[in-house]
């Protein structure tokens, strides 16, 4: 009998990260620019998405949205008021999305006929951040009620983010909300991860945020053709 | 521990199972007594649900009986500006630990990889 040591290294494929390899074909053979927004409960995602939804209605695009909740409706209701195609994700005390999900809530929906596609997380900063969805672009959200050292508390999701949105910012002042720091902060994470400031409540900075996603989309759209 | 982190990384135990019976198989191991896993600090998997599942997982198969080692890798970055390949300490911070510089090159710490085992043949 002998004992011995034998060198394998093998990668681990994870489940959830073939799904979503799948899904991110899939949206890009439809042309679909997919957003995934994370965040603690209570950021304002769903203010911040409505105000997104109608904006892009208005300059005739085309967005679609599946919006993860635990237990229940109430944002999808919320974001239907937009006119715009909405399902909802009811996940029973899981406390994230997962790409097997995303593809079983797909069933039915033409995707060709959208031009975006969001994904409302579960409100949570620790999980979500391990599951990719196929997005073509995570964004995490942060209220100026939250505290600066919201990165630095949960670091792997904003390492992982490509976009950090600070919402609620006309209550900045009443929060002595350090903008400088939390920006710094962002940045030390993720040093090329672009940063909005607005209020979906009073509109500051949202223009700016419809045009970037229409320019991120254009551009994916530009990548995918000369790829 | 949440029933559900646990299932994510059981299904991961699962993968890292057939692999290593794989592997078992084609060394012609009798039995298996370590499997050794590298983990880097952005794997997105906790150290503790993995060792949590591999006894359930690795039940009646080959390498049954076998304890999971899991090494634990720290990001490693490449800094553009002083040219330094450097750990970091933690994942707080993505600066170049000796120039201070952002922006550099992740090397390492998304690893998830069945790395080697000790087996023992007839």
């Amino acid at each position: 009998m002998n004992t011995r040591i034998v060198e394998i290294r093998k990668g681990i494929l994870k489940k959830n990260d073939l799904l979503a390899a799948e899904l991110r074909v899939r949206f890009q053979q439809a042309e679909l620019f997919a957003v995934n927004f994370v965040s603690s409960p209570g950021s304002g995602k769903t203010t911040f998405l409505q105000r997104t939804l109608e904006a892009l209605k208005q300059r005739g695009l085309r967005p679609a949205t599946l919006v993860g909740d635990l237990e229940t409706d109430n944002d999808a209701r919320r974001l239907a008021e937009s006119g715009t195609p909405v399902r909802q994700i009811t996940t029973h005390g899981i406390c994230h999305l997962e790409a097997e999900m995303i593809g079983t809530h797909l069933e039915g929906w033409d995707l060709a006929g959208f031009d975006y596609f969001f994904i409302e997380n579960v409100g949570n900063l620790v999980c979500p951040s391990s599951y990719d969805l196929g997005e073509d672009m995570r964004v995490a959200m942060l209220s100026v009620t939250e505290g600066e050292d919201k990165p630095l508390k949960y670091p792997k999701m904003f390492h992982s983010a490509d976009v950090a949105v600070i919402t609620k910012m006309d209550l900045a002042a009443a929060c002595e909300f350090d903008l400088a720091l939390t920006r710094a902060n962002l940045r030390e994470l993720r040093p090329e991860i672009r940063i909005f400031e607005v209020s979906a409540k009073t509109g500051l900075g949202m223009e700016e945020w419809f045009a970037f996603l229409e320019e991120a989309r254009g551009e994916a759209l530009r990548a995918l053709t000369t790829n | 521990m949440p029933l559900r982190v646990a299932m994510h990384e059981l299904s991961i135990i699962q993968e890292v199972v057939a692999a290593a019976v794989e592997a078992a198989e084609q060394n012609e191991a009798t039995r298996v007594e370590c499997v050794t896993l590298r983990v880097g600090a952005l794997a997105g998997v906790v150290k503790e649900a993995l060792l949590f599942c591999f006894d359930v997982a690795s039940k009646d198969t080959l390498i049954e009986g076998a304890r999971l080692e899991i090494i634990e890798l720290p990001v490693r970055i490449h800094c553009p500006l002083c040219g330094e390949d450097s750990d970091l300490p933690g994942i707080q911070s993505f600066r170049c630990p000796a120039c201070g510089e952002a922006g550099g090159k992740i090397l390492q710490g998304r690893e998830l990889e069945l790395s080697s085992m000790e087996l023992e043949t007839a």
